[in-house]
C-alpha cells in the first residue's frame, strides 16, 4: 500500500514526508537540526527534555517536536526568539543541577549537554542553587553510575527496558530529587543488570560509564617481571579507528595490532582464533545434541550479557545453553595452558588482557565457573575499545597513522568465520560453515548465508543437515531473546539452534564501543557500516571456515585432541547457575 | 431493574424522606469534630426510648463547615450548628416536643434563624452539584432513587447517543477540574474514536490545597457520579469505568464502594442496564496522593500501574488514553451536574450563569474569612458576593487584600477586582484561573511574596520530575523567593523570576509546570511594590516575613513598666523599671509578637 504523503513548512522550507512522521524527523530530513537531549528513535520518544520544542501555527503553546505528528499544511518554526530563550533557560537549569566537572569527565567533547551549551553560547549560569541528592554507584563490575551528572533523559531506562527487557533501572523519587536508580535504592550489582552497557552508549552525558580498568593495566604494563599479552575481539577492529578520526566502518586490524605492540604488550593475539575454536566445540556439541535429541534448541553462549540474562531471567532454560566457553575465555585458557607450555612460561607470570567491545566481559572473567587450575583467571583484565583508545592517546600513539602489523603466532591466525562473530548472525553463520564438515567431512561450496545477516530483531532460516530440515533463529537485543526463550519455556519452540546476542547488531554495538551521538547516528547507518567492515574482512580472508584454520588444526593435533574430547571438554567448556534477583513482573 | 421497579422504589422512598428525620452531617469535616459520636448517640437514644417515628440518618456535607458539626431536622429543615455529642438527648427531646432547640440555632443579626435555606450563607447559593448533599443518606441507594436518582440514566438510554451528547453540548457545561474544556465536545471526540474497547474515568484526585468539593460530593452523593458515568459510558460507547480517588479520602472511598455495590445489586451497573443493552462496570482505583495524578495523562499512567507522571499530548485521551484506548475523563463535579442536565434539559442549565460559563461552580472558601466552607454559586456571582454576602467578610475587622483562586495553578485577585463576576474567562483575563474551585481569602496581614513562596513550595514538592523546566525551574524560583523573604533578595531577582516564570510556563510538559509560576506572576503583577520593598528596603510591608520585621518600642509611649521584658521568651528586651524607656535587642528578638500583645500602653509595634 502506498503511504500517504504530507507536506509541511519548517522555518520557511517545505518538506514532504510520510504521514505519521514526527515534526522532528521531518525537520531532520531538510537538515534542520532541532536540539534534542532525550530523543532516541523508537526507544525514547517521550518528550521530556523539552529541548526540541517548536512553535506550530494555530497550536497553543510550544510543542515537543519529537512526539508531535507532522500534518499536511502545518507551518512550524524552530528558531523564534522566544523559543531560543526558552531552550537557553532549560539548558541553564540543567547546568544548574549538573555536576560540571567537564575537564575531568570521560565524556568531555562527546557530550550532548556540553555540545548544546556550546551551541547556545552559554557563558554564565544565572540560576545556581541547591544540587539534587545524588548517588555514585560503582557496585557493578561493568558499569558505574554517577547521578550527579544525570539529566534524567531516561534513555538508559528505556533502552534497558524496551531493547533489553532487563529493567534494571528506573526513575526513583519525585520532583527535584528524582533520580535514576535501582528499586529500593539498591546498588546496580543487586539488580537485574546484565552489564551489557547499552545504557552507557546511549547516555548523552557522563552519568553512565564503563568500570574502568585502565589503572590496573598501566600498572602491569610498567612491570618488567610480567609477561603481558593481549587478545582483541572480532568487533574491535571494526570500530577502534573511529576513536582516531577514521571513518565509521573502517577496518583497522593491522593498525590496532601495531598500536598495541607500541603500548608495550609482549604478544598480541586474536580472539578470532578463539572464535574458530568455539565453532569447533560448539558445532560438535550441536551435532551430538542433534543425534541424541537432547536439550534442543541449543543456544549459543558467546555473549556474556546474555549468559547473565539467562541465569537471572530464564534459569529453567540453562540446559539449552551451549557449554562451550566464549571465544575470549577459550583464547584466555589457551594462553595460560597451550601457549604457556609452548613458550615455557609459568602461567602465573602471564597477565592476560582482553580488548573487548563489551562491558559485560568485565564480569565474565571473574566467574568462578571459568577459573583454571590454582584458581587462576583465564583473562585478568578486560579493556573496552573506548578505554584502549584513551590509553593509546595518552601514550602518544595515533593509531590511524601506523603501518599495519600482523598478530603474533601461535594464537594469531583467524578465519573469516572468526571475524564475523562480531556481528549479529555471525556466530550462526560461522557454525553453519563447519557443521556439515564436522558431521561427515562435506565442504560447503557456498559460505555466505545472507539471510542470517541484517537488522531484523529475530531472523529465521532453515538449514539442511543430512537430508533433514532444521529451523534456526537469531536474535539481537535481549527483549527479542525473551520471545524465543518464552517459546522454549512453553514447549512451543520450533528451532534446533538459536544464536543470541545481547546487543542490537551484536558486538559491533557493544557497551564498550565508541559512542556515536544520537544525532550523528541518525544520519548514517553506523551498525550497517561496522558490520560491513567485518563482512569485508571475511571476504578477503584466506580461510573462511573455522575448521580450515591451520593453527586450529595444529592446536587440536598437538594439544587438545578431539573437539568435545576429554581435554577440550575440561578446558573449553563451562556450566551455568541460576542467579537470584528480584525480577519485576513484565 | 426496569423503569417500573425504579418508579415504585422512588414512590416508596419519597414517603420516607417526608418523615421526621434527624440528619447528621457525616462529611470529613464534621466527622473529625465528632459528628460520628453524635450520630451514634442519637441512634442509641431513639432506640432506647423506642421512638418509632423519628429517623436518624447520616448525610453529606452542608457546606457551612465553620459551623460544624451540623444537624438538620427534616422535613422542617431546622438547622443546628456546632453540635456536640452530648447535645443528642436535647435534640431528640426537641424533635419529640416539636420545639426548636434555641441554643443550637444559628444567629444572624441577633435573630435566630431556623431553616437552613434562610441563612445568609445559603441565600445567594444555588445548589445543583451539591443538591443532594445534606438531604439524603448517601449510603442508601433508595434515598437517591427517591430524589429522581437513575431517572436520568433511564431517560438517556431512551435517547440516541448523539442526542445525549447534544444535550450536554446545549447545556454549555465545561470541565470543573480547572481547564474548563467543553464537556460535550470531549464526549463527542471520545464517541467518534473507533475502538474495540473504550473507558470512562472519573478524576477524583482532588489535590488543590484547601479544595474539598469533590470529596464532599462523593461523600454526600456518590450515586450522582455513578449515574453520570453510566450516562457517559452510553454516550461514548464505553463498557468499563474507573474512579480514580485519593486514598486520603477514606470516607469517600467507603461510600463509593457501598454505592457501587448497591448499584450492581439493583442492576444499575453491570450487564444490560434497564434492559437497554448498556453494559457498564465500574471500579475504584486509589491514588497515593500525588498532586500531578490529577493531570489526566498522569492519572491514566497511575491507573495502569505506572509511575504517576504525564505523557505528551497528542495523542489525546479521547483517541488513545487508558491502556491506549479511547478514554473519557471528567472530574467529580462535572459528572455531578450531568444527571440534572439530562433530566431538566440542557436549556435549563444554560439559563444559569454567564455568556460562556454556564451553570454553577462550587468553591471551597477558606483563609481569612468568617464563613469557611463549601459554597455553590451561579457562574457570574461576584467575588464581593462570595466574600461578604456568603462568606460573612474578613474576621477581626481587617481589610480584604486579595483572594487566590485556582490554588497553586491560579493567581491572586486584588481588592480592586472584587466586583468581577466570576467565570472562566473573567478569571483568566485578570491573571488567575477557575481551577478546581479553591478560594482563599487574604487580609492585609498577608505578605504576597510569602504567599507566592507558599504555592511554589507546594509545586516543588509535587513536581513529578519528568521535565527540567518544572523539576529544576520551580526549585530555582522557590530559592529566589525564599531569599527575598529572608531579606537576602538581590537586585535583578524580580527579573530572574519573571524570565524563569515565562519559560517554565512555555516549556513544561503538563499543566502542573505550565501553571506553576502563576502565583508568582500574578502577585508580581498586582503587588510588585511588595517584592521591591523586600529586596530594596529589606522590609515586609505586611509584616509577615519574620526575617524582615523589626519590633520597636515607641519611647514616647513607653511607661517603663517592664511588663514586656518580663514576658519576652528570649530575653530580648532590655531596660530597668522606671529608668527610661525599654529597648528591644534586634539580634535576640524572634519577632513572636508577645510583647506587642502584652504592652498595656500599645507602645510596641512591628
Amino acid at each position: 500500500m502506498k503511504k500517504e504523503m504530507i507536506t509541511l513548512t519548517i522555518d520557511g522550507k517545505e518538506v514532504t514526508v510520510e504521514k505519521g512522521t514526527t515534526v522532528l524527523e521531518a525537520a531532520r530530513k531538510i537538515n534542520i537540526d532541532i536540539p534534542t537531549l532525550c530523543y532516541l528513535k523508537e526507544i525514547n520518544e517521550v518528550g521530556n527534555c523539552r529541548m526540541c520544542l517548536v512553535e506550530i501555527e494555530g497550536v497553543k503553546g510550544f510543542k515537543a517536536s519529537c512526539v508531535y505528528p507532522a500534518e499536511d499544511g502545518m507551518v512550524v518554526r524552530t528558531n523564534t526568539k522566544e523559543l531560543l530563550d526558552t531552550k537557553r533557560t532549560i539548558l541553564e537549569l540543567l547546568l544548574s543541577s549538573h555536576e560540571k566537572k567537564c575537564l575531568t569527565c570521560v565524556r568531555s567533547t562527546n557530550c550532548r549537554l556540553q555540545d548544546l551549551s556550546r551551541r547556545f553560547g552559554i557563558e554564565d549560569l544565572p540560576y545556581e542553587g541547591e544540587m539534587p541528592k545524588s548517588d555514585f554507584d560503582d557496585s557493578s563490575d561493568c558499569i558505574v553510575r554517577n547521578t550527579a551528572k544525570c539529566i534524567l533523559c531516561r534513555r538508559c531506562v528505556n533502552v534497558c527496558k524496551k531493547v533489553q527487557g532487563v529493567s534494571a533501572i528506573n526513575t526513583l523519587n519525585r520532583g527535584f530529587n528524582s533520580k535514576i536508580g535501582v528499586a529500593l535504592n539498591m546498588g546496580i550489582r543487586q539488580s537485574t543488570c546484565v552489564g551489557c552497557g547499552q545504557c552507557v552508549i546511549h547516555c548523552p552525558v557522563g552519568a553512565l560509564t564503563e568500570k574502568s580498568n585502565i589503572k590496573d593495566l598501566k600498572k602491569v604494563l610498567a612491570d618488567p617481571t610480567k609477561h603481558v599479552v593481549i587478545q582483541t575481539a572480532p568487533a574491535v577492529r571494526a570500530t577502534i579507528g573511529e576513536e582516531f578520526g577514521m571513518e565509521i566502518g573502517t577496518l583497522a586490524q593491522g593498525k590496532m595490532v601495531a598500536a598495541l605492540r607500541r603500548l608495550g604488550f609482549d604478544k598480541v593475539f586474536d580472539t578470532d582464533l578463539g572464535a574458530d575454536v568455539t565453532i569447533m566445540e560448539e558445532a560438535t556439541e550441536f551435532i551430538s545434541r542433534l543425534k541424541e535429541n537432547r536439550n534442543l534448541p541449543m543456544i549459543t553462549s558467546c555473549s556474556s550479557g546474555w549468559i547473565t540474562f539467562a541465569e537471572k531471567f530464564y534459569p529453567e532454560c540453562l540446559e539449552h545453553l551451549s557449554t562451550t566457553k566464549s571465544p575470549m575465555e577459550i583464547l584466555g585458557t589457551l594462553i595460560k595452558t597451550y601457549y604457556a607450555k609452548k613458550e615455557k612460561i609459568n602461567p602465573k607470570d602471564i597477565y592476560s588482557v582482553a580488548l573487548m567491545p563489551c562491558s559485560a566481559k568485565k564480569a565474565e572473567i571473574i566467574r568462578d565457573e571459568l577459573k583454571l587450575e590454582d584458581e587462576l583467571q583465564a583473562v585478568d583484565c578486560v579493556i573496552t575499545t573506548r578505554e584502549m583508545a584513551r590509553l593509546l592517546r595518552e601514550s602518544n600513539i595515533n593509531l590511524a597513522t601506523l603501518d599495519d602489523e600482523e598478530y603474533d603466532v601461535p594464537l594469531g591466525i583467524a578465519t573469516g568465520a572468526g571475524h564475523i562473530f562480531g556481528t549479529t548472525g555471525g556466530v550462526m553463520e560461522a557454525a553453519l560453515r563447519s557443521v556439515s564438515y564436522l558431521l561427515d567431512g562435506t565442504e560447503l561450496k557456498e559460505v555466505e548465508f545472507k539471510n542470517l545477516r541484517g537488522k531484523k530483531g529475530i531472523k529465521e532460516a532453515e538449514i539442511n543437515i543430512q537430508g533433514k530440515t532444521h529451523k534456526i533463529a537469531i536474535s539481537q537485543g535481549l527483549a527479542n531473546a525473551s520471545k524465543l526463550l518464552d517459546e522454549i519455556k512453553d514447549g512451543t519452540s520450533k528451532y534446533s539452534f538459536i544464536e543470541i546476542m545481547t546487543c542490537p547488531g551484536g558486538c559491533i554495538n557493544g557497551g564498550g564501543q565508541p559512542i556515536v551521538e544520537e544525532f550523528k547516528a541518525s544520519k548514517i547507518d553506523v551498525l550497517g557500516l561496522r558490520a560491513k567492515a567485518l563482512y569485508n574482512a571475511d571476504k578477503k580472508a584466506k580461510y573462511r571456515k573455522s575448521h580450515q584454520n591451520p593453527e586450529v588444526k595444529e592446536l587440536y593435533k598437538d594439544f587438545l585432541g578431539e573437539p568435545n574430547g576429554k581435554k577440550s571438554h575440561k578446558l573449553l567448556h563451562t556450566h551455568y547457575n541460576k542467579q537470584e534477583v528480584y525480577v519485576e513482573s513484565k | 431493574m426496569d423503569i417500573k421497579e425504579l418508579n415504585k422504589l422512588k414512590e416508596k422512598n419519597s414517603a420516607v424522606l417526608k418523615k421526621k428525620r434527624i440528619m447528621v452531617c457525616s462529611g470529613t469535616g464534621c466527622t473529625s469534630s465528632k459528628s460520628d459520636v453524635l450520630l451514634s448517640n442519637l441512634k442509641k437514644i431513639v432506640k432506647d426510648k423506642n421512638i418509632k417515628d423519628i429517623l436518624v440518618e447520616k448525610t453529606g456535607c452542608f457546606g457551612f463547615c465553620a459551623k460544624g458539626p451540623i444537624v438538620v431536622i427534616d422535613p422542617d429543615e431546622i438547622f443546628y450548628e456546632m453540635v456536640k455529642p452530648e447535645d443528642a438527648e436535647d435534640i431528640v427531646a426537641s424533635v419529640v416536643d416539636k420545639k426548636p432547640l434555641e441554643r443550637l440555632l444559628a444567629k444572624e443579626e441577633d435573630k435566630y434563624v431556623k431553616k437552613w435555606h434562610e441563612l445568609n450563607f445559603y441565600n445567594k447559593q444555588k445548589r445543583i452539584a451539591l443538591k443532594n448533599c445534606g438531604t439524603i443518606n448517601p449510603e442508601k441507594i433508595e434515598e437517591y432513587i427517591a430524589v429522581d436518582g437513575y431517572q436520568a440514566l433511564y431517560k438517556a438510554l431512551n435517547m440516541t447517543r448523539d442526542e445525549v451528547i447534544e444535550e450536554i453540548n446545549i447545556s454549555g457545561l465545561r470541565g470543573r477540574g480547572g481547564a474548563g474544556f467543553p464537556t460535550g465536545k470531549k464526549w463527542l471526540f471520545t464517541k467518534n474514536s473507533e475502538a474495540d474497547q473504550k473507558y470512562v474515568c472519573c478524576n477524583a484526585d482532588e489535590g488543590d490545597p484547601g479544595a474539598f468539593m469533590d470529596r464532599s460530593i462523593l461523600e454526600g452523593d456518590p450515586h450522582s457520579v455513578i449515574e453520570a458515568m453510566a450516562i457517559a459510558a452510553y454516550a461514548v460507547g464505553a463498557t468499563q469505568g474507573y474512579i480514580y480517588v485519593r486514598a486520603e479520602y477514606p470516607i469517600a472511598v467507603e461510600r463509593l464502594n457501598i454505592a457501587i455495590k448497591q448499584a450492581k445489586e439493583k442492576g444499575l451497573l453491570g450487564k444490560n442496564i434497564f434492559g437497554k443493552g448498556l453494559d457498564f462496570e465500574l471500579e475504584l482505583r486509589l491514588g497515593a496522593g500525588a498532586f500531578v495524578c490529577g493531570e489526566e495523562t498522569a492519572l491514566m499512567n497511575s491507573i495502569e500501574g505506572k509511575r504517576g507522571e504525564p505523557r505528551p499530548r497528542p495523542p489525546f485521551p479521547a483517541v488513545k488514553g487508558l491502556f491506549e484506548k479511547p478514554t473519557l475523563l471528567n472530574n467529580v463535579e462535572t459528572y455531578a451536574n450531568v444527571p440534572k442536565i439530562i433530566l431538566n434539559g440542557g436549556k435549563w442549565y444554560k439559563s444559569i450563569g454567564t455568556e460562556n460559563s454556564k451553570g454553577t461552580k462550587v468553591f471551597a472558601l477558606g483563609g481569612n474569612i468568617n464563613n469557611v466552607g463549601l459554597v455553590e454559586v451561579p457562574m457570574g456571582t461576584t467575588l464581593r458576593e462570595i466574600v461578604y454576602d456568603i462568606g460573612g467578610g474578613v474576621p477581626g475587622g481587617k481589610r480584604f487584600k486579595a483572594a487566590q483562586t485556582g490554588g497553586p495553578s491560579g493567581g491572586c485577585i486584588p481588592a480592586k477586582y472584587i466586583d468581577t463576576p466570576i467565570d472562566y474567562e473573567s478569571l483568566s483575563s485578570i491573571g488567575s484561573m477557575m481551577g478546581s474551585g479553591g478560594l482563599i481569602v487574604m487580609d492585609e496581614s498577608k505578605c504576597m511574596v510569602n504567599l507566592a513562596k507558599f504555592f511554589l513550595e507546594f509545586t516543588v514538592d509535587e513536581s513529578c520530575g519528568k521535565c527540567p523546566p518544572c523539576r529544576i525551574g520551580t526549585k530555582r524560583m522557590l530559592e529566589i523567593l525564599t531569599r527575598i523573604t529572608e531579606g537576602k533578595g538581590k537586585e535583578g531577582d524580580i527579573e530572574k523570576l519573571e524570565r524563569l516564570a515565562k519559560n517554565i510556563k512555555s516549556a513544561s510538559l503538563c499543566g502542573l509546570g505550565q501553571t506553576a509560576p502563576n502565583p508568582v506572576l500574578s502577585t508580581l503583577k498586582y503587588f510588585r511594590d511588595e517584592y521591591e520593598a523586600h529586596i530594596k528596603e529589606k522590609r515586609c510591608p505586611a509584616g509577615e516575613c519574620k526575617a524582615l520585621t523589626q519590633v520597636h518600642i515607641d519611647p514616647e509611649k513607653c511607661k517603663q513598666c517592664g511588663i514586656c521584658a518580663k514576658n519576652c521568651p528570649v530575653g530580648a528586651i532590655e531596660g530597668e523599671v522606671r529608668k527610661g524607656p525599654f529597648k528591644i535587642n534586634q539580634d535576640k528578638c524572634i519577632k513572636c509578637g508577645v510583647c506587642i500583645t502584652k504592652c498595656p500602653f500599645k507602645a510596641i509595634s512591628k
